[in-house]
């Protein structure tokens, strides 16, 4: 794990709104197949790290690299392009097409055939979005209208159209708000599954606790901009400032872990 | 140097009325969210109430007291309105709310002429700013003063009333965050009446102002209104202050333009609209826009291309149209062929406000540029038939890029404001630039071939050429193009963040729109043999909007039956009455209301309930039109 090249490198980020400070020098490195989760209370600048990541806000200082590349300042279509799947907070997909053709978009768009007018979009990587669909175990609903899905259902079709660029990072922003704690486990365990696969990088935000000790490999702690703990979920949990901040005393977590462990 | 200072004082009387009739359609949309297109008849029927009360009341309330009682009148009228109507479609589309405020402008300028009569008129003095003053030689009219003292003093009264009252205080929440308001236990009902009245008010009042300088006349309410949508594009939809200042610039711009280019005084006021939109699309005032409501809402079965046996069915139809010359007269010919037209016509600003969500109140400006474009080509440079078919259409497409490049950086009611503006520019240099399109005479003998020349042989054509532009138009829905439009309707945030460019892909699809519309106008020039400025009026623009809209806004190609059904109705009532506008308006409002899913929408809808049946029904399914609680 170790070995893997640096993916993402993000240097000396800072942002303000006005007088407020959202971020103020964080630093932070990800690496191929890693997956890192960004937690603090809300404030933090969760959102806003990952609305520059994203392209949708310029920060005032700091750059952020891609394999080397610099993408600060770049469009968030430009850093689509990039490399970099993302997937939003409240979902955001395409309600009146079918599941199927929300990832046929994705990857029409992927292949650069967008100003196509002439093709016939049901025959466009049909077969590519069918696979995706099934990866992430929406197979069968491949045809139903997308305005139809319950919400769970929809933070899965937007992972698959996440992936649709064969990402080499995906930014998942608060992946399983508003799911049920079995879908959460389930869905998280899909992301590890295909990130560990296809050695892709994942940053994500969670408030979730349970979700992020199982699934993340590090953990960055953001407070008030600033970043004040990084390291493996048992030492983020052992932080004394991230359990004053933050955490809270954690028994409740502990006390289920170790029924979960004697069960 | 004293003449320069007058046509300044000009420019800023002007602007008055025009900060009164601007402020209060930001008013009513800062808190209903509703962009009121009656807004500009509300200040017409300021002025004919106030013409009235002036001339037959005079006695009992003073001239004063008239014109205030003119604009409390038609406030009352606008209440009438408020409850009866909008309350209706407070959680509509955006596009119904604007068709239905655009239906009753319709219905108020037949009205005017039917109570009032057709003729202007000519109002009286105001007692005591009868004269002018000399100003170094030239004369400045002492009511011009009067106007000009009174802009910020309304300026200042409304910030007073914002600031210090409770009401006040409760619009601008409901400004910020009606819902919250409603949470809170204020009753929202009242809240928006009330809003609703004042800003008709001051709209009346505008009008009501006008009739010492003006005579009144029925088409006074279309030109405030686009001068208004200008205004708030430049000012900021919203701010009360916006309206203010962009009021006295696009006044000052106008009547200084008439200095620099006699010909066409809008040009100037159109190059600074361009730039404040590039670097401030929100307007210099206004916030940034929140994400639009969804247009689309009211049906969700997916798209499909049609069936094989459709797809019989349909070339089924068109032989049957084709068949039309073997048993009809010349007559029938003529008016198929029309139809034909305006489905092409109507296709094309379908195809952008179905697929692109962009609901442009100002097609008719590129089905005239083709049909000018097919004039100017056949009477100038001579070119026979076919090369001007083809040619005529490239002026639609060349203002299609240059006008859509600017209206695609907007959406939702900015967008509709824009083009509807964009469309009266392009209107009025027709109607003003006599040198090359003839003015209001416009361009006669534009005289298809002798191949084409027969009732029969046009319809041919026509009907030949509209099933094309039908074809070529489903086949782009349907291509990865098609998806990607749908795309940038749907969330804009998510198709960014798949690569796509949205503004470039909604740029291509207006000008394919604006081409396409072109092409409909080039032969309706010849079906005519003749262009004039009213082949790209207001009224064209609304007709392609009701036949989208009687079709179902959320169909593939229901503009195509919804062409063939306006376009029959509407010519056959043309020769029944003379209230055309009025049963036209009435039409308009009632499908908003009761019919919002068109013709081809309902009957989809149906279909998709039947072959749904034996699962439970979708909820998403029942019409999302509600009324204001």
């Amino acid at each position: 794990m170790s070995m893997a090249p640096t993916l993402l490198s993000v240097e000396g980020l800072t942002k303000s709104y006005g007088g407020v400070h959202a971020m103020r020098g964080v630093s932070f490195e990800l690496r191929a197949g890693e997956i890192l989760a960004l937690i603090g209370p809300n404030g933090a600048g969760k959102s806003t790290c990952f609305n520059v990541l994203n392209g949708q806000i310029i920060p005032d200082s700091g750059r952020v690299r891609l394999l080397g590349e610099e993408t600060t300042g770049k469009k968030p279509r430009a850093i689509w392009r990039m490399g970099v799947g993302r997937t939003f907070q409240i979902t955001a997909t395409f309600p009146t097409m079918t599941v199927r053709e929300n990832v046929q978009v994705a990857l029409v768009s992927h292949g650069r055939q967008l100003f196509n007018l002439w093709a016939s979009t049901a025959n466009q990587a049909r077969d590519e979005a069918g696979r995706l669909l099934d990866l992430v175990g929406m197979g069968a609903y491949a045809e139903r209208p997308c305005g139809e899905l319950a919400y769970g259902d929809l933070k899965r079709l937007e992972l698959a159209i996440a992936l649709a660029n064969q990402p080499k990072l995906l930014l998942m922003d608060e992946p399983t708000a508003g799911m049920a704690p079995r879908e959460r486990i389930e869905l998280m365990r899909l992301t590890a599954r295909i990130a560990r696969e296809q050695s892709i990088g994942v940053l994500f935000t969670e408030h979730d606790m349970d979700v992020v000790f199982e699934h993340s490999d590090r953990i960055l702690v953001l407070n008030r901009g600033t970043l004040i703990a990084e390291g493996s979920p048992q030492e983020v949990r052992g932080n004394a400032q991230v359990r004053a901040i933050y955490l809270g005393d954690g028994l409740l977590y502990d006390a289920r872990h170790r029924e979960g462990a004697s069960a | 140097m004293a003449f320069y200072v007058v046509q300044f004082l000009t420019g800023l009387a002007s602007a008055a009325a025009l900060f009164l009739v601007a402020s209060g359609l930001s008013i009513i949309f800062g808190v209903t969210r509703i962009v009121n297109f009656a807004h500009g008849a509300f200040y017409m029927l300021g002025a004919y109430v106030a013409f009235t009360l002036t001339e037959r009341f005079s006695g009992a309330l003073g001239f004063w007291g008239g014109i205030v009682v003119a604009a409390l009148v038609v406030a009352a009228v606008g209440v009438l309105v408020e409850m009866v109507l909008l309350r209706r479609i407070y959680h509509a589309p955006e596009l119904f709310q604007l068709l239905a405020t655009f239906g009753l402008t319709l219905m108020v300028e037949d009205l005017v002429v039917l109570i009032w009569g057709p003729d202007d008129l000519v109002g009286r003095r105001a007692p005591g700013f009868r004269g002018a003053i000399d100003f170094f030689g030239q004369n400045v009219p002492s009511y011009d003063l009067f106007l000009i003292a009174l802009g910020p003093v309304v300026l200042g009264v409304l910030w007073l009333l914002f600031q210090r009252t409770r009401w006040g205080i409760l619009v601008r929440a409901a400004t910020q965050d009606r819902d919250m308001v409603a949470a809170l236990g204020v009753n929202q009902k009242w809240l928006f009446t009330s809003v609703f009245a004042l800003g008709v008010f001051l709209a009346a009042l505008g009008g009501a102002l006008q009739i010492p300088r003006d005579a009144v006349n029925h088409a006074m309410d279309l030109r405030v209104i686009v001068e208004v949508f200008v205004v708030v594009v430049i000012g900021g939809l919203g701010s009360i202050i916006g309206a203010f200042v962009a009021a006295v610039l696009v006044s000052e711009l106008n009547a200084f333009g008439i200095l620099i280019f006699p010909k066409i005084s809008i040009i100037l006021v159109f190059l600074v609209m361009a730039v404040v939109l590039i670097v401030r699309p929100w307007g210099l005032f206004g916030k940034p826009e929140a994400p639009a409501r969804r247009t689309p809402g009211l049906t969700v079965n997916p798209w499909r291309p049609l069936t094989s046996n459709e797809r019989l069915a349909a070339i089924a139809a068109l032989i049957v149209a084709a068949a039309l010359p073997f048993f009809a007269g010349n007559y029938a010919l003529t008016v198929g062929s029309e139809i034909a037209i305006f489905v092409i016509f109507a296709a094309s600003l379908h195809f952008l406000m179905s697929v692109g969500g962009l609901a442009s109140f100002g097609h008719a400006a590129y089905f005239g540029l083709g049909a000018y474009g097919v004039a100017l080509l056949a009477k100038l440079a001579g070119l026979p038939m076919i090369a001007c078919l083809l040619l005529g259409p490239l002026l639609g497409l060349a203002g299609a890029a240059v006008f859509g490049f600017f209206a695609v950086q907007l959406s939702g009611v900015y967008f509709a404001m824009l083009t509807l503006a964009f469309a009266q520019i392009v209107w009025s240099i027709a109607f003003q630039w006599v040198s090359v399109t003839g003015g209001d005479n416009g361009i006669l003998g534009v005289w298809p071939s002798s191949w084409a020349a027969s009732p029969s042989h046009f319809y041919w054509l026509s009907l030949g050429i509209a099933a094309l532009a039908v074809v070529i138009l489903r086949i782009i829905v349907f291509s990865p193009f098609g998806f990607a439009l749908r795309a940038t309707r749907d969330s804009p945030l998510r198709s960014e963040a798949i690569g796509i460019n949205g503004k470039r892909i909604q740029w291509t699809a207006f000008v394919i729109a604006g081409t396409v519309a072109g092409l409909a106008g080039a032969l309706f020039a010849y079906l005519k043999g003749s262009v004039f400025p009213d082949n790209m009026g207001i009224s064209l623009s609304v007709d392609a909007l009701v036949m989208v809209l009687l079709g179902g806004v959320e169909t593939v190609s229901g503009a195509v039956i919804g062409a063939i059904v306006y376009k029959a109705l509407n010519i056959w009532l043309i020769s029944k009455t003379d209230l055309s506008k009025l049963v036209l308006g009435a039409f308009v409002v009632l499908i908003v209301v009761a019919f919002p899913k068109g013709i081809v929408g309902t009957l989809e809808t149906i279909l998709y309930r039947r072959r749904k049946s034996t699962s439970s029904p979708s909820p998403i399914l029942t019409s999302r039109i509600e009324t204001a609680e």
